[in-house]
Order: structure tokens, then sequence, then C-alpha cells
């Protein structure tokens, strides 16, 4: 090509700019709805073959549907809406994106630049309403700035702590010519320059805590499956490398494997005894991409009080938010935990912790996942501890909806690997499941991709069915169907006098006809024996499943920290009767 | 701990509020005002006082300038917080390094008439207030200074017939040859 028809070729309208910047950026699918201010973008993808357009039933699901493709892979999820209410219909992902560190690019319609501010039809603040709950967003005003505002917006995204961005791109800008650039290193602003690698001097620090503890714990998050797969691996060697025993939040499940031998399970207000005593009486706490939410650390004031903590973040603003920390190190996961890695070795000294583990020892021997056996009616718990035994050799991916189903996920589906779970943690959206598992399906289209949901989120989300049709994306969206809106019900019994004010599940559809009318499957299970038959249905079918999971409507979620109460007060399902509960639970009689 | 009913858990903190100054560099483009100020009401942080002006032009470089209070803990927060967001190159927290000097300007409407009028004149020159508007019954003084010598001469004026005043808030800059 001469360069004057290479210049020819890099002239397009705005609209085939968008398009010909996601095929530069690696993308291959991408997750939207169209409307009067995309219609020139969705014209241009109506004549290429390089991207996949999946189409939704409703703007938040693609936009958890580009989470769940994002997570599951690692790479950025693509989201295209309209102006206006294709762009508010988008707040609920951004937000949930945002919270949990999901890069996500979001690509919204808006009206001719000469209209803005005109309260013209379909015309939203875009930039207004989503500046809280983006990373950074765009408005393009200047054909000129397009390119390099896209490719910046896929920096933004998927660099240091990753996030959600939304370029918002007036419709005459769409229709526009100018000239496409590749992407080039100074598309980006000068002042955002992440840090990835840790001070050597501060991981040098964190060593010589480390070498000499007697009573150590790990505890990782979100953040090391953010980093990638190497950093998962280099958590397994270093936890190998120091014997130490390892938790993790619930964003973080995977990283290090469920089976493996120092696992202590998951920590937190569900999380097991054995990981909040150990939080709790540790000596040496490395915080390892997580940040010390408030699920987390129950009562600050009495959060693991007698430990030296190493925390590891690649957002300085994470150190010290909730808690104070003694060795803040800044720096991706991945890498700052290779160098420490090496650092732990070149001691070689690995710390004698036989009587921490011991302590450990007694603490797992309350086990405190244990329920009651019931042959009669299916409990949760067991239904998803059959459902994990019958995946087992699959190559599975779940998502999940929030509320005790989600707990009860996370307490009794063992993760070995990262990027396996998908959820909604910091924001903790009702309704994000069932649409993350059509974008991890769409990247993933041979594996199980399941929804572990409760009857009252699915139908926050319920039309994306028909996109799973329309799409061949054979997702199970397992209902652990109590027919409450369980986990409101939980707080109403312990800290409402057991007032249950709207949080039944009245009205339920029947969730098999429900799928025969998309057009999917639809399986139910009332009784323990009929699980293992069903669930093996479900798994054998090439066809998206709804499956009705009849359970106990009456369990709780346990063990727990009531509120106000520390790591070493957790309220454990043996002592869970009535009057341990109100009394755990005294200080809630008071209402506000 | 007794606490309402509440999925969070509830609970005061009593470390003792301090006041800064933040200098903060940003790049001068749509919005980046609002996101500053979005932070602090969404994060729900104090502002006293907030200036922001170009600085550099050919750079589009803005400096914002400000005054708000806090923990030490949320200080170091609003720090880290505005430092990360994208158009931000750089904060400087003016009140730890000690070596700042900070001016806010401020023009005090004053009417009155007589000995009021007298009070009035000789107060300014005290505070080397300058007149810029003057009718037969009121001035217009313009003063520099820091926050609390402003707070002082419109205190002053009070008594004596204010009628308004119309503040710059605080710019500040470090003494000695360097620069941010
Ligand atoms: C969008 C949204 N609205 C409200 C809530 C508050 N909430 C948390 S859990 C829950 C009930 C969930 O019920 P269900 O999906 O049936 O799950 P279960 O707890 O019964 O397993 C509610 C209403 C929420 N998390 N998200
Ligand atoms: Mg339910």
């Amino acid at each position: 090509m001469s360069p004057s028809e290479r210049q020819d070729s890099n002239q397009m309208t705005g609209a085939a700019m968008i398009v010909r910047a996601l095929v530069d950026h690696g993308v291959k699918s991408i997750f939207g709805y169209p409307g009067g201010a995309v219609l020139p973008i969705y014209d241009e993808i109506f004549q290429q073959s390089d991207i996949e357009h999946v189409l939704v039933r409703h703007e938040q699901g693609a936009g958890h549907a580009a989470e769940g493709y994002a997570r599951s892979t690692g790479k950025p999820g693509v989201v295209l809406v309209t102006s206006g209410p294709g762009a508010t219909n988008m707040v609920t992902p951004l937000t949930d994106a945002l919270m949990d560190s999901i890069p996500l690019v979001c690509i919204t319609g808006q009206v001719p630049t000469h209209l803005i501010g005109n309260d013209a039809f379909q015309e939203c603040d875009t930039v207004g309403i989503t500046r809280p709950c983006t990373k950074h967003n765009w408005l393009v005003r200047d054909i000129k700035d397009l390119p390099k505002v896209l490719h910046e917006a896929f920096y933004v995204a998927t660099s240091g702590r990753p996030g959600p961005v939304v370029v918002d791109v007036p419709k005459d800008l769409q229709f526009a010519t100018g000239t496409y650039t590749p992407p080039r290193k100074s598309d980006v602003h000068a002042s955002y320059k992440p840090q990835i690698k840790g001070d050597a001097g501060q991981i040098r620090k964190a060593v010589s805590l480390l070498v000499n503890a007697k009573r150590p714990v790990i505890y990782t998050g979100g953040g090391i499956i953010n980093s990638g797969r190497e950093a998962s691996k280099t958590l397994r060697a270093l936890v190998e490398a120091a014997g130490f025993p390892i938790t993790s939040t619930l964003m973080g499940l995977g990283a290090y494997p469920a089976s493996g031998k120092n696992w202590l399970g998951m920590l937190g207000m569900h999380g097991t005894y054995e990981a909040n005593m150990a939080m709790h009486d540790c000596d040496v706490m490395l915080c390892i991409g997580a940040r010390f939410d408030d699920r987390i650390t129950g009562r600050t004031d009495a959060f693991s009080p007698g430990s030296k903590k190493i925390h590891i973040d690649i957002d300085p603003s994470s150190i010290n938010k909730n808690i104070r920390v003694d060795v803040p190190i800044i720096g991706d996961a991945g890498s700052v935990m290779a160098d420490l890695l090496q650092a732990f070795k070149a001691e070689g000294k690995t710390p004698k912790i036989d009587p921490w583990w011991f302590e450990i020892g007694r603490w797992r021997a309350r086990n405190s996942l244990a329920y009651k056996k019931n042959d009669d009616v299916i409990l949760p718990q067991f239904a998803i501890q059959r459902l994990f035994e019958a995946t087992r050799g699959c190559d599975t991916y779940i998502t999940t909806e929030v509320g005790q189903h989600q707990m009860w996920a996370a307490q009794f589906f063992g993760f070995e690997e990262p990027h396996r779970l998908m959820t909604s943690g910091g924001l903790g959206t009702m309704g994000y499941g069932l649409p993350a598992a059509l974008g991890v399906q769409v990247a993933h289209r041979d594996s199980l991709v399941i929804d572990i949901a409760g009857d009252a989120s699915v139908q926050m989300t319920m039309q994306e069915m028909s996109t799973a049709v329309q799409h061949d994306l054979p997702v199970k969206i397992f209902i652990l169907n109590n027919q409450y809106m369980g986990m409101v019900r939980q707080w109403q019994q312990l800290l409402h006098g057991n007032r249950l004010s709207h949080s039944y599940s009245e009205a339920l559809p029947d969730f098999v006809k429900l799928a025969d009318a998309f057009g999917c499957v639809g399986l139910q299970a009332t009784k323990p024996s009929d699980l293992d038959g069903a669930i093996r249905e479900m798994i054998s079918v090439r066809k998206p499943v709804l499956f009705d999971c009849r359970v106990a409507a009456l369990e709780n979620c346990f063990p727990m920290i009531p509120s106000g109460k520390a790591h070493n007060e957790m309220l454990l399902p043996a002592e869970a009767n009535d009057d341990a509960a109100t009394a755990a639970f005294a200080g809630g009689k008071a209402l506000v | 701990m007794n606490q309402p009913a509440s999925a969070y858990f509830l609970e005061e903190r009593h470390d003792p509020n301090e006041t800064h100054t933040l200098s903060v560099l940003v790049a001068n483009e749509p919005g980046v005002l609002a996101r500053v100020i979005g932070l602090f009401s969404g994060r729900g942080y104090n502002i006293e006082s907030l200036t922001v002006s170009e600085t550099e032009s050919k750079k589009h470089v803005s400096r914002i300038t400000i005054v708000t209070t806090g923990t030490p803990m949320v200080i170091q927060q609003i720090k880290h917080q505005l430092d990360r967001m994208i158009p931000v190159y750089q904060v400087v927290d003016m009140t730890l390094t000690g070596r700042s000097i900070e001016r806010e300007l401020a023009m005090v409407k004053v009417k009155g008439s007589g000995d009021q009028r007298i009070e009035a004149m000789r107060l300014a020159e005290v505070f080397r207030a300058r007149v810029v508007d003057a009718t037969n019954e009121s001035f217009v003084f313009e003063i520099t200074g820091g926050t609390s010598k402003i707070n002082q001469f419109v205190d002053l004026m009070r008594p004596i017939g204010l009628v308004e005043v119309s503040r710059t808030g605080v710019a500040a800059i470090g003494r000695g040859p360097e620069g941010m």
C-alpha cells in the first residue's frame, strides 16, 4: 500500500472507527441493544463479521453479560447501548463492575452535538450520570478525538485496578468522517501511571515479618484474579513455600484451590470459623489484593487486634482505608508476590508454625459448615454439594445471584481454579447471575456454565433466557427455590422480631412452564432422591435450562458474624438455635 | 457493643479532625472539576474552600487548591482518591510540607456614615486593605491575606455596617526554589 492509499483506508466514519477500534483491541464479542443514537454503529456491525454481537433483552443484561465475559476471560467486556434509557439502564452494571474491579468498555450513543443540553429526545447527561460509577468516562465532541479516546478507554479499563469506562459518542460524530489512528502509547493521559512493581524495601520488611511469624495467615481477594492466571500460580507457590494457612474473600475464591491442604475456606460474615478465628488470632497477616471490606472485617476496632499487617494492593486508596496496616506495598498482586516469593526463599528460613496449625485444627474440628441432613426435603447446602459432586470433572463456570444461595455456593462449591466464580460481591446485585452466565458462555461455548440462583433474584433479569435461546447459549439456571427472599428473611428473623415484611416470594411463576415458554428446558426436583438424576439431566442437555430446585423454605445461612461483633464472636450452626441467636443479636432489638 | 438492627457494622470514630490544604494539578479538560467535587460529595468529605484556575495554558494544566477537614485517615484517603483520578497529575498536601504560603483575596462592602466611615478606613489601613470603590455612604475594600486575617477583618466590619463579602478561597504555593 502506498502512503496515500493507507491514508485513504484510514479515512472512515466515526461509526466505522468504533468497530475498527474494537477489532484492533482484539474484541470478539460485544453485548448490546440498538436505538436511535447508535444506529450508524449498528449499521457497521451489520456489514462485518469480525465481531459477534449478542442481542440482550435489557441493557442491564448486556452489562452483566459483559462482566461475566470479562471475569471469566481476563479480557475487557464490551457493551454498546443507545442514549437516554439505554445509558441509564447501564448504571447498575457499571456500578457493579466498579465495585468488583471488572474491566468494561461501554459505548453509549448520544444525541447529536448541537442538541446536547436541549432536553432532546432520549437525551440524558450520560457522562454526568456515570461519572461516579465509572473509573473514567468521556464525551467525545470532535471526530479527531474519537480514535484516541477509544484506545485510551481500553487502556484505562484494563490497566492498574481494572474498572468500567464509558465513551459517549454523539450521533453526528458517528456519521462524520475522520482519520483513524491505530492504538499508540501516547493515547493515554500523561497523568495516569498505575504502579505495577512493588517497592523492594517494603518487600524486604514484609519478608522479615513473614519469616519470623508464629501465627501467620494469608488473606487474599479478587485482586489476584484480576492480576491474571500467573498470579494464582505464584500464590500457590508462595503458600507451598511458606506453609501458611490461607483464606479468601468471595471475590478471590479459586485463586488457591479449595482442595488445597492449607485452605481455610472463605472468611467474613458467612465465612468459616477457622478462617475468621485465624484472622482474629494471627500475629502476621498477609493481605493480597483484598480491601478490608466491612463484610470481611466485622467490627473494625476488634479486627485482628494482635497482628502486624502487610497489604499488597495496586490501588493506593485501598491502603489504610478501613484498617491501619504496618507494611503497605503498592503494586500488581502477581508482580509483588513474585518478588516476595523470591525474597522469602532467599531468606532460607521457613517459620515453624506447628502449634498454630494445631490450633487451627481445633477450630476446623468445630465443623462450622455442618447442617442437619434431611431425607424429606432438599436442603440448599445439600443441593449445592450434589451439584458440585455432579460437575466434578466437567469444565465448569459458576455464576450466582445474590442472597443465601450465593453464600451457600461460596461455602459448598469447591473452586479449584481462578476465573471460575462470577458473583456480584461489592454491590450485591440481584439479577447479576443469569446474564453473567450468558457472557461466560459466549466466551466458553463448550463449557458448563451454571447460575446458582435464588427464586427472587432470578426474576430480576429473567427475560435474558430469551437471549440464551436466540444465541444458543446452553446456560443452566439452578434455582434454589425457597420461596423467600431468604437472606432478607434471615435478617428479619434475627434482627426484626421475625416480622417477615415483604420477603416472601408470593405468586412465583411456574419455572418449568416458564422455561417452556422461553423455548428452554424446565426441570424440577422436590425430594432429595430426585436431585442427582435431575442434575445429571440438566448437565447433559445441550440447551438452556431452568432448574426449579425446591429447597427447605426456612433454612438459614450459618456460620455468621452478627452485626457489631468481632471475628471471634461468630454464631455457629450448632449454636444457632433461637435462644442463642436472640442473645447474639440482642443489640438488634432497638430499631433505628 | 449494642447497635440498632442493621446489615452494617455501625461504629463511631473519635479521632480529632485536622484541616489540610491540598494542591492538585489536573489536566484542564471538560468535567474535571465536576469529578473532583463529585468525589468530595460522593464520599462525604468536607470542602472548606476550593479555588481553581488554569495555570499552564500550553499544557492545559489547572491547579486546584482545596482546604478540607477530616481525621488523619480520612485526609490520607482524600489524597489517594484524588491521586487515582485519571486526569490528576499530582496531589501535594501543603499542610504536611509545612512550607507553604496561603492567601486569599476578599472584597468587602461596608455601608455607613460619619464615624463609622472613619473607623472603617482606620481598620482598613491596619489590615492593609485597599479601597477599590467608594460612594458617599459605602466602601468596597480589597484585602488579601491568610484566611484568619480575612475572617478577622470581616468580623470587625460587621458592627460598622458590613453589606456583603466576596472571597476567592485559598490559593497556596510552596516556599523556596522548587515547584510541585
Ligand atoms: C437489586 C437488589 N435489590 C435488593 C437487594 C436486597 N436483597 C439481598 S438478598 C435479597 C433476597 C434474595 O432472594 P433470593 O434471590 O430468593 O435468594 P435467597 O436469599 O432466597 O437464596 C434481597 C432482596 C439486592 N441485593 N439487590
Ligand atoms: Mg429465595
